[in-house]
Parts: structure tokens; sequence; C-alpha cells
């Protein structure tokens, strides 16, 4: 992936030289010339084309926002309650995701979905322990970080 | 005037949600709660408050305030990071959970 970029600017910068003007614009023809290129040329780099796993980014930071949108409304719910009979608790979550990038990633995806925020990483990183404003309605949201989120990150960083 | 009508709904959501975190870290017990509060609607509010200030700097005058845009990245990669730190360092200094607390998994595993 990095020598796929690292093309594509090459291509960029050459089609400044080539078009003899040294804008921003034209660089960022270039570099779309350069998608295109890569994306012809695909047979013969072998490994995947770079621009499938920048979607697959994309769709994270999407989920990303999605979830931050969702968990803050949930939050004013609560803080406009009249009265707070909210259980709140620790539960540990075992982990699929392996490293620090993505346990990272995975945790600060949490402390942005509803009604959780992590607290603790185990020391041999094999759990995350999340603190949940309402423990009885939880379990959706333990099925959703197994479903979306991990694979989703997943998608991204393997 | 289209641009006037999404420029206000911003600005009002975001100063909404920035008021209702403000007003949750007032009402909620303790310190596991408040950053609840803390962290969620308030990132939401500030992102919507500079992606409104954006928006009217671009169609008032013409800037495409790149600063406007940052704030909002840094705001979201920090603001969950931080609620991590200070809600470990309260477990870690021996904060309770409040009284209604249920369930508590972290404290089997943990040593001082």
């Amino acid at each position: 992936m990095p020598f796929q970029i690292v093309l594509n600017i090459i291509i960029a910068i050459m089609w400044m030289f080539l078009s003899e003007s040294y804008s921003f614009t034209t660089f960022v023809v270039g570099y779309i010339l350069g998608i295109f290129l890569l994306f012809v040329m695909r047979r013969f780099i072998n490994e995947p084309f770079y621009l499938h796993k920048v979607w697959k980014v994309l769709l994270l930071v999407l989920l990303f926002l999605r979830e931050l949108i969702v968990s803050s409304i949930d939050v004013v719910k609560f803080v406009y309650k009249k009265d707070l009979d909210n259980r709140p608790g620790i539960f540990a979550l075992p982990l699929e995701v392996e490293g620090n990038w993505e346990i990272t990633i995975l945790a600060n995806l949490i402390s942005l979905t509803p009604g959780t925020l992590s607290l603790a990483v185990s020391d041999d990183q094999q759990t995350l322990y999340i603190h949940a404003m309402d423990i009885p309605d939880i379990e959706t949201s333990i099925n959703e970080i197994k479903e979306t989120f991990e694979k989703a990150i997943m998608e991204v960083t393997r | 005037m289209l641009f006037d009508i999404l420029i206000i709904f911003f600005l009002l959501s975001g100063t909404f949600f920035v008021l209702s975190g403000a007003l949750g870290v007032v009402r909620f017990k303790n310190v596991y709660l408040r950053l609840h509060a803390a962290t969620k609607s308030s990132t939401l509010g500030v992102a919507g408050l500079m992606l409104g200030a954006f928006l009217f700097m671009l169609t008032e005058h013409g800037i495409i305030s790149g600063k406007l845009l940052l704030g909002i990245l840094f705001v979201l990669i920090t603001a969950p990071v931080s609620a991590h730190m200070i809600g470990r360092a309260a477990y870690k200094s021996d904060v309770p959970l409040s009284k209604e607390a249920v369930r508590d998994d972290y404290k089997k595993t943990f040593n001082k």
C-alpha cells in the first residue's frame, strides 16, 4: 500500500512537470490520473488496489460519526429524564482484535457508542473493561460491538 | 438562504448539545457517569458549532477554513482518549461506583 501511494504521488508530480504548471489543481488532476493508471495496471502489482482500503477507512469514519450522533442523543435523553434510575456498572468484554492500534481504535469507538465508556485494558490485552450507564439494556450494544465494530476495524487493519 | 438555514441549524443544535452536556455534568452522580455526558454530547456539540462556523466563513467571506475542520478532527480523536484516562485514573484512586451499580467485573482482576 505505501508503495502504491508513492507511485501515485510520483505520477502526479510527473503530470505537473509535463503540463508545466505547478499549482495544487494540477497536482490533484495528476493524482486522479495516477489512480486511473494504477487501477488499469493493478494486475502487475501483486497486492490489492489501495483505494479499496481507503474506502474501508471511509466506511469506518462514517460508522464513527453515526455512533457519535446516536449516543449523544441517548445521553441527552438521560440528562433531561426526571428521575435518574439507571443502574450503572462495569462489564468485561473479551477482545478479538489484537495489537495496540486496533485496540486503541476499538476503545475510542466504544467510548462513543450509546451508554458505554471504555475504562481500562487488561495487562495481557485480552479484555476491555467498559463502564455502562445502564447494565440491563446493554446486551444489544455488546452484540453491536462484536458484530459491527470489530469486523470493520479488522477489515481496515488486515 | 438555504445556507443560512443550514448554518442556523448547525449552530443551534451544537449549542443545544453543549448545554445538555454541561447539564449532565452537573446532574449525574459520580465521575464515571459524568464522563458519559462530558465526552459524547459535548463532542458532537463542538463539532456542530465548528461546522456551522466553517459554513459561515465559506458562504459569507469565501474562506475555506482548514483550521476549523482540523479542530473537529482533533476533538473527535482526543475526547474519548481523555475520558478513558480520567476514568481509569478515577478507578485506580478508589472512586466508588454509584450506589445503584449492579456489576463490577474490573474489581476481580484489579490489583494495585
